[in-house]
């Protein structure tokens, strides 16, 4: 089969112009839909970047406030000693999630996520960069998230001053996140009782409770016991699923990256599909030719999915290629630019470059299997 | 006997648009043969042609080559039999115009899986045998057509068959190419081995003939010596 699939390669690349507008083709359909989909998925990541930056096990929420992070709706303080009972529980702490209203040192102001840590364990803490973890317990003690808004913070150092809600604040530490957040606001953390203190709330205070099980055989039990004091407990994959969920389904954005991935699909199906096909019919004489000399059938039908798998693998690799260089120069430009390649962005493009690739092949195959070698061998 | 044709009928079409392209023909060609089939337009020539080499399947009479019967095998075998035992050179040519010469005379081998290089090597051979070896790496189409057709025909030989099957191999040359050209496949193709079956319109290549059967509305009319038999 390897001198068949080298003809086929000959035959398939001597035809440059066919050749490149298959490439074409495939390429920058596996390119928009490389794109597309991780530019989704960097937004599905950073809408989930507390959850994930937290690290939290299971995190117990109002069950009507379940969407983003900073929709919380705050629970009194019975819950969390309720949580703290139930059989399985290791221990529970809350964490205060809520904005404010930064004046920074040279007047202007910045609005910022503040974070506010259980006093006593600081259950979610940050990695620090810089600082020691110690200090955030010290008067007006913040520490700042080095992600990609920082600089709206305007780069502050150990023992930078702001002003937070008209209170004082000073940062004692710089710490590093996994994952940057989605909306463009700087991060600080703080303790529970400082945050609660600086920034005005409500009677209740809690947005989360961080709980963490005995064991992971525990936690189906620790979500019913939470569901019947009212409240929802889920595991850090569903929140950070819910979120995702949230905005492919209610917001649009799902919808309109699946439709640009169908159209990227369809394009280049169309044109790849088109193109092949106009291969195979200008080649048809010579395949009857071959069938004449005594080629089989089956023998045509590998040289033909040869040429369609191979312009497909390339055009995938190339697209990809172009999708990565097209990612890294804007994420180096723009450090907010969302973009994520997931193995599943890649896997999808490649199911769906398979697809053209099948069905572009599938046509030529069927015509060229239909030559009859008498009508060639007639002229 | 190189090939026994008994009784061949092939029609077309069915119930009233039934036309038969050959009715019963029967005939046989010698090894070391040349064997001209001659006829007017529409008189069975390729139809024969293409029953005795497998390439079309007769709707009722035999094929014998070399004492084996043709259509009596699988489908798979015909296509091999056609790969082995028949070279072919179609009127148009047929070369695949972006793959080299010696690619193009090369197909064949690698259609029998033969490894490239080795392909390569023997078509060298043949275009040197058939005196184009310096246009080896050009592509067919910067060739002229006797030359192509000399492709062609190092193309047919190149993995050395035993029937030669040349339809109007003479139709898209000048006069004196295509005698060039027949001459030249006379003298240096044809062998006690071989047997070479031609059609064609073109009395001037006559003289290269053993044998000439003519053909009129799908029946064999006659044979006449070949002028080759007498010299
Ligand atoms: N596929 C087909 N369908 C219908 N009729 C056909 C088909 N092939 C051949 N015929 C008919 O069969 C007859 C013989 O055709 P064939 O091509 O064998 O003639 P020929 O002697 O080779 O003619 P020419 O010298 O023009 O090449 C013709 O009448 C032709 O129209
Ligand atoms: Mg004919």
């Amino acid at each position: 089969m390897k001198q068949i699939f080298t003809l086929a390669y000959k035959l398939l690349v001597s035809d440059r112009g066919k050749y490149t507008a298959l490439l074409v083709g495939t390429t920058f359909s596996v390119f928009l839909i490389v794109q597309m989909t991780s530019a989704f998925a960097g937004i599905l990541t950073k809408a989930s970047a507390t959850v994930i930056n937290v690290g939290a096990k299971i995190w117990v929420m109002d069950s009507a406030a379940t969407n983003t992070v900073f929709g919380s709706i705050p629970m009194p303080d019975y819950v969390l000693d309720a949580v703290r009972s139930i059989n399985g529980v290791k221990y529970a702490e809350p964490l205060y999630v809520g904005s404010a209203l930064l004046k920074l040192h040279d007047g202007t102001y910045q609005s910022a996520t503040v974070i506010g840590l259980d006093d006593t364990t600081l259950l979610g803490r940050p990695e620090l960069l810089e600082g020691n973890i110690d200090d955030i317990f010290a008067e007006n003690g913040f520490i700042a998230v080095k992600d990609e808004e920082f600089p709206k913070l305007e780069n502050p150092k150990i023992g930078t001053e702001f002003e937070l809600n008209d209170n004082r604040g000073v940062i004692v530490g710089i710490a590093k996140v996994p994952t940057g957040a989605l909306y463009g606001t700087p991060t600080l953390y703080t303790t529970y009782y400082r945050a609660i203190q600086y920034i005005p709330s409500m009677r209740f205070t809690i947005s989360y409770i961080l709980v963490a099980p005995k064991a992971d055989s525990d936690i189906p039990y620790i979500k019913r016991e939470v569901a019947r004091l009212g409240y929802l407990a889920m595991t850090s994959q569903e929140f950070q699923s819910g979120i995702s969920d949230y905005l492919k389904y209610k917001t649009g954005i799902g919808t309109n990256t699946l439709l640009m991935t169908v159209i990227s699909f369809l394009v280049g199906l169309s044109i790849t599909g088109q193109t092949f096909y106009t291969f195979i019919i200008e080649n048809l004489e010579h395949f009857g030719a071959l069938k004449a000399m005594g080629a089989k059938g089956r023998e045509l039908v590998y040289l033909i999915i040869f040429q369609a798998g191979f312009t497909a693998l390339v055009g995938y690799g190339l697209g990809i290629g172009l999708a990565t260089v097209l990612i890294s120069a804007a994420k180096l430009r723009l450090p907010e630019y969302a973009s994520r390649v997931t193995f599943t962005n890649l896997g999808l493009a490649f199911l769906l470059v398979l697809i053209i690739a099948s069905a572009s092949g599938y046509a030529g195959v069927r015509r060229v299997l239909k030559i009859e070698p008498f009508d060639i061998f007639r002229g | 006997m190189a090939i026994m044709a008994n009784k061949l009928t092939k029609w077309f079409g069915e119930g009233d648009a039934r036309t038969y392209a050959v009715r019963e023909a029967s005939f046989e060609a010698n090894w070391g043969e040349m064997l001209y089939i001659v006829g007017p337009s529409g008189s069975g020539k390729t139809t024969l042609l293409s029953m005795i080499s497998g390439i079309l399947r007769p709707n009722s009479g035999s094929v014998s080559i070399d004492g084996r019967n043709l259509w009596s095998l699988s489908d798979d075998d015909i296509a091999d039999f056609r790969l082995n035992t028949i070279g072919f050179v179609f009127q148009d040519f047929h070369l695949f115009p972006r793959l080299t010469t010696a690619e193009n005379v090369a197909v064949p081998l690698i259609l029998q899986k033969r490894s490239w290089q080795e392909a390569l090597r023997a078509a060298s051979r043949c275009l040197e045998i058939v005196g184009l070896a310096d246009k080896a790496a050009l592509p067919p189409t910067r060739l002229s057509g006797g030359e192509q057709q000399r492709v062609a025909i190092a193309r047919a030989i190149v993995h050395q068959p035993e029937i030669l099957i040349f339809d109007e191999p003479t139709a898209s040359l000048d006069g004196e190419t295509g005698r060039k050209i027949v001459s030249f496949v006379k003298s240096e193709i044809l062998t006690a081995e071989r047997c070479i079956i031609i059609v064609t319109h073109d009395s001037r290549i006559f003289e290269f003939s053993n044998r000439i059967m003519e053909m009129e509305d799908g029946r064999i009319a006659g044979f006449e010596q070949g002028v080759a038999c007498e010299a």
